[in-house]
């Protein structure tokens, strides 16, 4: 039988080792939005 | 055999924990706090659908189960469920955030980023200028070479430990004072090497400037340059006026034409503003990409809708033409064209830090505006607004409980945010629209919580075609098949 949920992404999003920021990354006002925040986008340094 | 009162359970907290949505079909169902995504069939929306609505009344919600599916696959369905949440891949849990936040409280606060307000000034006259063109209703000026200076020593000596630090050169218009864009950049680099860290540039115009010899600086001095355009040319002429008041496309184009070749097409966004005048965004941004540009950010304009920004008659309109734009994206990007859209940039795989997902841009903490006089404000948005004033690069911020109050305002400490699905990809919103529409940091504007909502649904489908391309669509057509043979 077709599985009926297929899972795409496995999650890690919040990582263990990723709850303490280096703060390296671009900050997201400065690059393309100036009105609505994105911040979904701005790639991390570290990893 | 799986209970539905135990599937119930997972649903104590309400449905802030999963979200299931569908984009022109295509039926996602995203984990809130772990980021796992799925592609579902008929039978678990509908069953998930049921139990949200159901979740304090079980017997109800098998019930209305029952009567539009066999036990069979009622059952089938609850397993796979269940079973995702013991392998963390749906509710997952996100308590850590909270012993994350105590640590934090005492965190020492270091600037990170400068949006410098060269000049106070514009040589356009565009109708939507939350700059009030170019003056933010303050006088017209221009920074000078002393103010900028005494910025970049400001931000490293502020900084802390962080190496990469940025400044962002904005206006009004920047280039009607490239001479001290010229100078703070070279000061900039020349300072910060003495202190071992690294100044990243990006300047942000109008293109009227933008000739050879502004071009072989920003190239040479590796800026990223957002270049200012709102689409088609009848929707950029409609607001985006020279001063002479004529239109400003067709020179604009050529210009940027220009640029982004001779920078072989990188280290750039073509950057946009969409209004109620031009609801058909999506056709602005394709345009966008059909003159041959692959960087492009469009959003919606910040104003009120007696001006240029939206009734909420409009915001169903808005959110289709999402969906319209990520469909056209998608077959483009299926075809071979090279798209980078901005906000639907999500990064799925690889998550980000959690101080970065739960507050932001980092405004008025570590992110600020300079003003040609030297002023510190929470950022380019701010600027103008006296309660905000928070000090000046001469003396430093002296308003030193406003960058506690920016930084505390956060997704957990925002009621809204911490009911909200999205919380962990919007990361609490603009701080500026909610104090300029409800006068209060730690509440949202709820009409761009429904647009931003919207976009990163759309984002995480054009993600998913992103990574597996023509599988998705041969995924849903050996399901359609299935459900024709049941
Ligand atoms: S700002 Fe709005 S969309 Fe974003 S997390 Fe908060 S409530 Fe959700």
């Amino acid at each position: 039988m077709a599985s009926r949920v297929i899972t795409l992404i496995k999650g890690t999003a919040v990582k263990t080792d990723r709850t303490v920021g280096c703060g390296e990354c671009q900050t997201s006002c400065q690059s393309a939005c100036k009105t609505s925040c994105t911040v979904g986008n701005q790639k991390c340094l570290n990893s | 055999m799986v209970r539905i009162s135990e599937l119930c359970s997972l649903f104590s907290d309400g449905n802030k924990n999963i979200h299931k949505f569908k984009i022109k079909g295509l039926p996602i169902l995203l984990d809130a706090a772990g980021g796992s995504v799925h592609l579902i069939d008929d039978a678990v929306w509908d069953i998930l659908e049921s139990i949200e609505k159901n979740r304090t009344s079980p017997a109800i919600a098998l019930e209305e189960l029952e009567k539009k599916y066999p036990p069979k696959v009622i059952d089938e369905v609850m397993e796979e469920l269940v079973s995702l949440w013991e392998q963390g891949l749906l509710f997952a849990d996100e308590s850590f955030v909270e012993e994350f936040l105590n640590a934090e409280e005492n965190g020492e606060l270091t600037v990170k980023a400068l949006c410098l307000h060269i000049a106070h000034d514009c040589n356009m006259t565009c109708g939507y200028c939350f700059a009030s063109q170019g003056s933010f209703g303050l006088e017209r000026e221009i920074m000078s070479e002393e103010v900028g200076e005494r910025t970049v020593d400001f931000l490293l000596e502020n900084s802390g430990s962080r190496k990469n630090l940025e400044i962002d050169f904005f206006g009004g218009e920047p280039l009607i004072n490239f001479k001290v864009v010229e100078h703070i950049t070279a000061y900039g680099k020349k300072k910060a090497e003495e202190y071992g860290k690294t100044i990243n540039f990006t300047l942000t115009t109008n293109c009227l400037l933008l000739d050879e010899e502004v071009c072989e600086f920003v190239n040479e001095n590796g800026m990223q340059v957002i270049l200012s355009l709102d689409g088609r040319k009848a929707t950029n002429d409609r607001v985006r006026l020279l001063k002479n008041g004529g239109g400003s496309y067709d020179t604009v184009v050529e210009r940027i034409m220009k640029f982004v070749e001779s920078r072989n097409h990188e280290n750039y966004y073509v950057r946009g503003t969409f209004t109620r005048k031009n609801l058909d965004f999506s056709r602005d941004v394709f345009h966008l990409f059909d003159l041959g540009l692959k960087h492009v950010s469009v959003e919606p304009v910040v104003a009120p809708p007696e001006e240029y920004g939206f009734y909420g008659e409009d915001i169903p309109l808005l959110e289709e033409e999402y969906e319209n734009l990520a469909e056209g994206l998608v077959k483009r990007m299926l075809a071979g064209q090279d798209i980078d859209f901005y906000h639907f940039n999500i990064d799925l795989d690889d998550g980000q830090c959690l101080p970065r997902k739960i507050r932001g841009c980092g405004a008025g903490f570590e992110y600020f505006a300079v003003t040609p006089t030297g002023d510190i404000y929470p950022c380019h948005q701010f600027v103008g607004e006296k309660n905000f004033l928070m000090g000046n690069v001469f003396e430093g911020i002296k308003e030193r409980y406003m960058m506690e109050l920016f930084r505390s305002a956060h997704i957990f400490s925002k009621s809204r945010c911490r009911e909200c699905w999205a919380r962990f990809l919007c990361s609490g919103g603009c701080h500026a629209s909610a104090y300029q529409f409800n006068g209060n940091l730690f509440e949202p504007f709820e009409t761009a919580c429904i647009l931003q909502k919207k976009r990163i649904e759309c984002g995480i489908y054009f993600q998913l075609y992103k990574k597996f391309g023509h599988k998705i669509s041969e995924i849903m057509n050996s399901r359609d098949s299935l459900g024709e043979k049941d």
